[in-house]
């Protein structure tokens, strides 16, 4: 029987997270999944809990152990510097223990990612992207961009940027599997608490450790410099370092005390997997009135759907029937709201003639319709849309990456490629740091991190602000401005090479000139 | 018979890689008062008196009462990496890249490894609050800290004690000459030390005048790295420029 502990003094999150587990559930599968550390001190114990040797002491603690959190586990474990680190990952998703991590029968999942070729080669580099391309998978090297007015339209290439593929769409679930795989094949001690964050307590700065040598000091001063994580399901543990990798409304972040700033679009995405009678082998979006609608393909006559709307037309989509909603996808995606775009402005192409003269639109620049959608394939999902950031992404002995530090709109497709470049970024910055001899605890080298991460982050999170705020206004001279924008950008090579270098992940900032 | 094999292989192990830094400029520093770097040790030549000897640091004790009163004054805010002694956190990490990387060097150790300083021992002259000790202990070296300043050598033992691999670093109040009185034997030893302010000038030694001062303490100069701060980002790195900052690895000669 649990005794529900009473923590007097810590800052609580939601009291949904709390979720007290039952025994058997935690310390049998904390044992069964557990790398080298099997040692969990079951609840009997509890009362103990504050004698160090009953506390299992570690190096970093990933708090989420989804795709960034994985990805960080997975990058230590394939350098020399940082493979022998003694790591714990707390999640209480049961996904982590069970194995195996795919199933090839399942029908596609309509929660997908589109990967750029910096996070495909950043996969590869810690041998993950070979578990990848086993399971259902599709590279894509076209991409067309127009929205209802008509007025304009661009498609970008892979071949513009004498690339292969502009990206690769795959299911959260086959990139979590691949991470889980390849860190099963490394030897990397790592510790699964399938539980829940419940309490954070930082230890205090040295200027108040006090000099005199003449105090008392506690026999345990050896974790005072240690941060001490208390689970939902009453373990502990002490660490050096607290990585909160815990998502958009992360425990870890707001037990740190950071701020954040943002706000809610007043948009939510209707996410869902439909099918083709053909392949799909672009990536279209187009903009409509209420927000985007993007047709990813994921292979296998598959494309995933990503239709931003307002959160009234969100809930009629979700309910109505299939037949109608297939009929509504396909609506959207073709003459719905507005006639296709011809190729020149105006039907006689003089209002902005470019100064690159003599410009021929190859077959591979018309304009073209996506293909129809015949079938739905998976279930419809509505999430809400914001844009939150966190003012700061470290302090001492903690530090954010992915969506606990930064959540986007996904009309680009950025969000978790930011992330992933988060968990690459501090995995090199913990390397650097046991180079030189450094408590990876400490905010110095954390901070190397954040002058990475940040700007690069912020300012991609504002233009893709600036085109969620550009694309929901319907007002006439701003979608023709809008539309000649689009439409530059199809015809300016500099600038679209430009385009798909940063969102290939090529350039480290999103600087357009 | 054994003894003395056992002396003079004690002596070959002594291939003493000395790590001399100097003539740290800090830019940003425009208060001498507010300087934090005005650190009364100085192990040669003495500022006013050129008297002093220049026989090595085997023989000359060059230690200001004024100046070490001064310095133990601020010595508790040491380890605040956002407090004045903030240039020399800054710092730390280029310093101990070049000693990780001529120390691999030298003992052929493998640099990939996360503890290459394994086996080696390890003595910090003027190790201050431990800046310099904890990395290396934590990068595996036996490391012995020494310092003349009883309070430096508190807080670098408290310091210490907070992490269970930098409290097996043997702190003692004492000076090098006390060490080598002691017949310590050591792998590799440090000494990193900062002059005083901009203003006084004449106490600057040159790498060419340091390569001498060596020399009669019968220690080769290796390498030599430059330290260069980039004001815009705030970084130290090496470089070859030795103009202003510099590094140095030296051997001893084998007798």
């Amino acid at each position: 029987m649990f005794c529900t502990r009473v923590i007097a003094r810590k800052l609580y999150v939601n009291v949904s997270r709390l979720k007290v587990r039952h025994k058997p559930f935690c310390t049998d599968a904390a044992t069964r999944v557990s790398g080298s550390n099997c040692g969990q001190p079951s609840p009997e114990h509890k009362e103990t809990h504050d004698l160090s040797n009953n506390i299992q002491h570690y190096d970093i603690a990933i708090v989420g152990g989804g795709m960034v959190g994985m990805a960080l586990a997975c990058s230590l474990a394939s350098m020399p510097l940082t493979k022998h680190l003694n790591v714990a990952i707390i999640d209480s998703n049961p996904a982590l223990g069970s194995r195996p991590y795919f199933n090839k029968e399942d029908p596609p999942d309509p929660r997908v990612s589109t990967v750029t070729p910096a996070t495909i080669s950043f996969f590869k580099d810690v041998g993950a992207w070979q578990y990848v391309e086993q399971h259902r998978h599709a590279y894509f090297d076209k991409m067309q961009v127009w929205d209802y007015t008509g007025l304009g339209y661009t498609r970008y290439n892979a071949q513009d940027i004498n690339k292969e593929v502009l990206g690769c769409v795959v299911e959260n679930k086959v990139l979590h599997g691949s991470l889980l795989s390849c860190i099963e094949n490394t030897d990397f001690q790592k510790t699964i608490y399938p539980s829940k964050l419940s309490s954070m307590t930082l230890p205090p700065s040295p200027s108040s450790l006090g000099m005199d040598s003449t105090s008392s000091r506690p026999p345990l001063s050896s974790q005072r410099h240690l941060a001490k994580l208390e689970l939902s399901d009453g373990n502990s543990l002490y660490t050096k370092l607290v990585v909160g990798a815990d998502g958009g409304k992360s425990c870890v972040r707001e037990l740190a005390g950071f701020k954040t700033t943002g706000w809610n679009y007043s948009q939510n995405a209707i996410i869902c997997t439909v099918e083709h009678t053909v392949e799909n082998g672009c990536a279209w979006q187009r903009f409509l009135p209420a927000g985007p609608i993007a047709l990813l393909p994921m292979g296998d006559n598959f494309s995933n759907i990503v239709w931003t709307m307002n959160p009234k037309e969100s809930t009629n989509r979700k309910l109505m029937n299939e037949d109608e909603f297939v009929k509504d996808v396909n609506n959207a995606l073709d003459y719905g709201y507005g006639p296709h775009p011809t190729s020149s402005l105006f039907g006689s192409g003089e209002m902005f003639s470019w100064p690159r003269a003599g410009v021929t639109l190859s077959a591979n620049d018309c304009f073209e319709v996506p293909p129809k959608v015949v079938k739905l394939a998976s279930e419809r999902m509505v999430f809400p849309l914001s844009l939150r950031h966190a003012s700061d992404y470290v302090s001492k002995h903690v530090v954010l990456i992915g969506d606990a530090a930064h959540t986007v709109h996904p009309l680009a497709g950025q969000g978790v490629n930011m992330g992933f470049g988060d968990a690459f970024a501090l995995s090199r910055v913990i390397a650097e740091g046991i180079a030189v001899g450094s408590d990876i605890g400490e905010v110095t080298v954390l901070k190397k991190y954040e002058a990475e991460r940040k700007p690069a982050n912020i300012m991609m999170m504002g233009i893709l602000d600036g085109f969620q705020k550009a694309y929901s206004v319907d007002f006439g001279p701003l979608n023709i401005l809008r539309a000649a924008a689009l439409h530059g950008a199809h015809f300016i090579s500099p600038l679209k090479r430009s385009i798909i270098s940063y969102a290939s992940g090529e350039q480290k900032l999103p600087l357009f000139t | 018979m054994a003894s003395k094999l056992v002396r003079h292989s004690h002596l070959r192990a002594l291939s003493s890689s000395i790590s001399i830094n100097n003539h740290i400029h800090s830019p940003h520093f425009s208060n001498p008062n507010r300087a934090p770097l005005s650190f009364s040790y100085r192990l040669f030549s003495n500022a006013s008196s050129s008297s002093s000897s220049t026989g090595g640091f085997q023989r000359s004790s060059s230690l200001k009462d004024l100046e070490l009163a001064k310095f133990a004054s601020i010595a508790e805010t040491w380890w605040d990496s956002e407090g004045p002694f903030k240039p020399l956190h800054v710092m730390n990490p280029t310093r101990l890249a070049f000693i990780r990387s001529t120390l691999c060097r030298h003992f052929r150790k493998d640099p990939n490894s996360a503890r290459p300083f394994e086996g080696l021992k390890i003595v910090d002259v003027g190790c201050g609050g431990g800046i310099l000790s904890e990395p290396l202990a934590r990068m595996g070296a036996t490391v012995t800290g020494v310092d003349a300043v009883e309070k430096n050598i508190k807080i670098a033992r408290i310091h210490a004690d907070l992490d269970p691999v930098a409290s097996t670093i043997e702190y003692c109040c004492t000076t090098a000459e006390k060490l080598v009185e002691e017949d310590r034997k050591f792998d590799a030893v440090i000494a990193l030390e900062l002059p005083k302010g901009t203003h006084e000038w004449s106490s600057f030694l040159t790498p060419e005048e340091l390569v001498l001062i060596l020399q009669r303490a019968n220690i080769t100069v290796r390498e030599m790295a430059g330290f260069v701060y980039n004001p815009l980002t705030g970084r130290w790195s090496l470089s070859d420029d030795i103009s202003v900052n510099f590094i140095a690895f030296g051997t001893k000669n084998c007798q």
